[in-house]
């Protein structure tokens, strides 16, 4: 399954929430202002462990119009709208967390 | 790949609306068919054709209808939730003249609805993405 977050976690729990819920083969997008989450300073541990597993991405526009491109966390996939699609089209089923 | 999206939420105050366009542009350039669009809750309000955005911003509402999403028949396939849409003022001629209101304002590449065409919508396509805030 596909996850899209599109709240910072400094605004709501969402991300955690999506986190403690999703099973062993689902990826997570970060979108709008769930791309917060992507950076550096702002990661959950948890974060940081699926992302090592190559299972985080984040909305390419989004990290750019926020400027935080430079600190976004090693092991975070940047996608644009096209990937975004391929995400969805790849993993089946796709979940808002909104 | 079919894929249909809903919408929560209005334009030019939450994103929502934005981040599906971009996502159903590209997923037209992709070659993917995009079945249905629903505007549901104050999503309604992307349909009305009497936005005004400034000459240097987007418009939201002309973006959508020019993405042209239709049925084999040439039906719109943007389709707004009618108990939505009603609530909140947004009507289109058959309803104005249904409730005897002298005007309307749903733009005409959208239609009105009810939520059986979402619930079709996630039946018929293999994809459905929420947007919303």
């Amino acid at each position: 399954m596909l996850h899209t977050v599109n709240k910072s976690s400094f605004e709501r729990n969402s991300l955690q929430s999506c986190i403690n819920t999703i099973d062993d083969t689902s990826v997570i997008l970060l979108i709008e202002d769930g791309v917060i989450s992507a950076a550096n300073n702002a990661n959950s541990s948890m974060l940081t462990d699926l992302a090592s597993q190559g299972r985080v991405y984040a909305l390419k526009g989004d990290v750019e119009a926020r400027g935080i491109s430079s600190k976004v966390a090693n092991n975070i996939k940047l996608v644009d709208y096209a990937g975004f699609v391929d995400l969805v089209v790849e993993h089946g089923t796709a979940v808002s967390w909104v | 790949m079919k894929i249909s999206i809903q919408i929560n939420e209005g334009p030019y105050q939450h994103q929502a609306s934005d981040t599906a366009y971009q996502f159903a542009k590209a997923a037209i350039e992709k070659g993917h068919e995009i079945f249905r669009v629903f505007f549901y809750h104050d999503g309604v309000n992307n349909a009305s054709r009497f936005t005004m955005p400034p000459q240097d911003d987007r418009n939201v509402v002309n973006q959508w209808a020019e993405l042209d999403i239709k049925d084999a028949d040439g039906n719109p396939e943007l389709v707004v939730c009618i108990a939505a849409a009603l609530r909140r003022g947004m009507l289109d001629e058959s309803e104005a003249s249904k409730n005897g209101i002298d005007g309307n304002n749903v733009h005409p590449a959208f239609r009105i609805s009810g939520l059986g065409q979402l619930i079709e919508a996630g039946i018929q396509s293999d994809r459905l993405v929420v947007f919303g805030d």
